[in-house]
């Protein structure tokens, strides 16, 4: 009669039950290992391929060259070699990915608790979000890069300037999914007992947001992070395709692919290579978002 | 029903006032003003003239004002004029291009059809390859049909539009031959002929297009045609003894569709933008192509306007997917 929990196992801590049900996914492990190996590629990569200096004469003659021992993936029209161009390509297009997506998680997650806590925000900050919705993205993308570039540039210098200009451009025309999301959560959870009990013992608003409405929207937002860093990527390389993202000599895969059009018809590895490098990225972040999302998802978890 | 319709679309008119302002001042920003590209050897009074002409000397709100007033007023206008031969809009100034000095609606209007005409086509064929493989997949939930299915969707999501369309280019154009390359805009249909080279050149950006769009639609259509199957009404509808053919293709079907009837209404202004990309490629003479030639020509009123046609597009497309959800759903009353 009282052996009653003999059977049963401990419970499993949060991050161990999450974890368990993600292993499970079979997408999102495929999902986990590639991207793991994109970024080894993109980060160890360059310690250990270190591209011989050549000279102009030299690089004029190599120039064009298909993949081979020397140059595994080719050189493009300057002879410049093409795996150490990837590698420092992908470094820029991953670290757009991420540093975007955490703007506009960022912003999201603000606007979203604004404006599901205190009602007097909420119908201002939601017309705000939808008319953010209703502006086509795109094309307000290209016009802010286009008009800023050169003001930018002078102040931080081309580089920098573009990696600032293209990054805050796309956290800001992409917090409003989160946004939402965050803020349909927050409606439920301060209704909820604890919430009104803390309110109840005179806790102030940014006390009860910070320590009891934060810790629980993080699931939601987790997941709409990792697919945001899909689009982010996806988005920068758009605006690098139509060539109106970095410079030439601060590449990024969607440069990449926007500079081997030219030579396609000649040496389509010249796009193949950053393409799949892109696909592969964005295929494998959604896996995982996939995942993740069944993962947190207590209704799936455990059966 | 109607109420609502009436307050939705009185709602519509701040949203799109706040955009439209977005949308110039931003534009308005832009470097690279008409007064820059005057040679520096133009005298300045000459120079005066010139911005004068163009209206760019006026303070940014009247400006702001008259293009609000040539794109709501003397555009339709024109639009009539040119339909029914009146005059109405004669001697009103319209909307001028920077780049080529004609109006700026009449270059939209010698666009608009090569976009409706690729783009149109990509939609229809791409809801058509969804919707069944949607139906399929849900019908036998977890077979290999449905995994190879849920494969493509994640694929379509993923692969951006630009990289499958140079893949089929590399493929289909350079290594095959099948299809050229580029899109011929001045080719004009008149007989089998041409018929068939129109096809044929319109059978890349529609894929392209028609692919990505599949993606996405044949999930809904799937996540849709799931939740109907478990449905009381369903095990209704076997008991009496019908045929399978008719349990799913009339009644779960035609419930399931409801939702996705509204996707594919959202999805509409967003194909616009995404044919940006898609027209580009292929060197499609369309809208999507003006805005990039407008946008690197630093011509603003045709950037201003293009902009805020498209985020009209979105705001109208919101209101019908909303509106088509409420006349065919029974269960939603918006009142």
């Amino acid at each position: 009669m009282t052996d009653t929990n003999i059977g049963i196992a401990p419970p499993e801590s949060f991050r161990a039950a999450v974890w368990s049900q993600f292993r499970k996914h079979k997408g999102a492990m495929f999902g986990l290992i590639v991207l793991a190996l994109l970024v080894v590629f993109v980060v160890i990569g360059p310690l250990v391929w270190q591209p011989e200096k050549l000279k102009v004469a030299e690089a004029l003659k190599s120039k064009n060259l298909g993949p081979s021992l020397r140059f595994p993936m080719g050189t493009d029209q300057l002879g410049r070699d093409q795996l150490a161009r990837m590698m420092a390509a992908g470094k820029v297009s991953l670290a757009v990915g991420f540093i975007a997506m955490m703007i506009a998680i960022f912003l999201g997650t603000f606007v979203g608790v604004l404006a599901g806590y205190f009602k007097r925000l909420d119908g201002i900050l939601m017309r705000l979000t939808d008319m953010f919705l209703a502006l086509p993205l795109i094309p307000l993308l290209l016009v802010m890069v286009m008009l800023f570039r050169d003001k930018i540039a002078r102040v931080l210098g081309p580089e920098m300037g573009a990696f600032i200009l293209i990054v805050f451009a796309i956290g800001v025309t992409s917090w409003m999914h989160a946004a939402r999301i965050v803020r349909g959560e927050v409606l439920a959870l301060k209704e909820r007992e604890y919430v009104l009990a803390s309110r109840a013992i005179g806790a102030s608003p940014r006390r009860v947001i910070l320590r009891h409405i934060l810790p629980n929207v993080v699931s939601p937002v987790m997941v709409a992070a990792t697919l945001g860093v899909a689009e982010a990527i996806i988005t920068e390389s758009v605006l690098s395709f139509l060539g109106l993202g970095f410079p030439p000599d601060f590449p990024t895969w969607g440069r990449l692919l926007y500079e081997g059009l030219e030579y396609m018809q000649l040496y389509p590895e010249r796009v193949i290579f950053p393409g799949l490098a892109i696909s592969l990225t964005v295929l494998s972040v959604n896996y995982i978002g996939d995942g993740l999302r069944d993962a947190l998802d207590p209704r799936i978890r455990g059966r | 029903m109607l109420n609502y319709t009436l307050r939705r679309l009185l709602l519509a008119i701040p949203t799109l006032l706040l955009i439209s302002l977005v949308i110039f001042f931003l534009v308005d920003l832009a470097p690279g003003s008409p007064a820059s590209e005057i040679p520096l050897t133009v005298p300045p009074e000459v120079r005066m003239k010139i911005l004068e002409a163009l209206g760019v000397n006026e303070p940014i709100h009247v400006r702001y004002l008259l293009w609000l007033k040539q794109f709501f007023w003397v555009e339709p206008l024109n639009g009539v004029d040119a339909m029914f031969g009146t005059s109405f809009a004669e001697g009103m100034q319209r909307i001028i291009s920077y780049q080529s000095r004609s109006p700026v609606f009449s270059i939209i209007a010698d666009r608009i059809p090569q976009t409706l005409i690729v783009i149109g086509t990509a939609y229809v064929v791409g809801v058509l390859i969804a919707l069944p493989i949607g139906i399929y997949s849900a019908y036998r939930q977890y077979s290999v049909f449905d995994q190879f299915g849920t494969m493509f969707a994640m694929i379509g999501f993923s692969v951006p539009t630009f990289f499958t369309g140079t893949l089929f280019i590399i493929i289909f154009a350079v290594w095959l031959g099948w299809f050229p390359t580029k899109y011929d805009t001045t080719l004009s249909v008149t007989d089998w002929d041409s018929l068939w080279k129109q096809v044929r050149q319109m059978a890349m950006p529609v894929m392209v297009l028609g692919l990505a769009n599949a993606a996405a639609i044949s999930r809904y259509m799937r996540s849709s045609m799931l939740e109907n199957m478990g449905q009381d009404y369903v095990r209704t509808a076997r008991a009496k003894g019908m045929s399978e053919r008719t349990v799913v293709l009339k009644h779960v079907l035609r419930n399931s569709l409801i939702p996705v009837v509204t996707v594919i209404a959202l999805g509409i202004p967003s194909i616009f933008g995404g044919a940006i990309i898609t027209e580009n490629l292929f060197g499609v003479n369309g809208i999507g192509s003006a805005l990039i030639q407008a946008i690197r020509g630093n011509d603003l009123p045709m950037v201003q306007t293009l902009a805020f046609i498209f985020a009209i597009l979105i705001v109208t497309f919101n209101l019908i997917a909303d509106l088509i959800y409420g006349m065919l759903d029974p269960r939603i009353r918006y009142d």
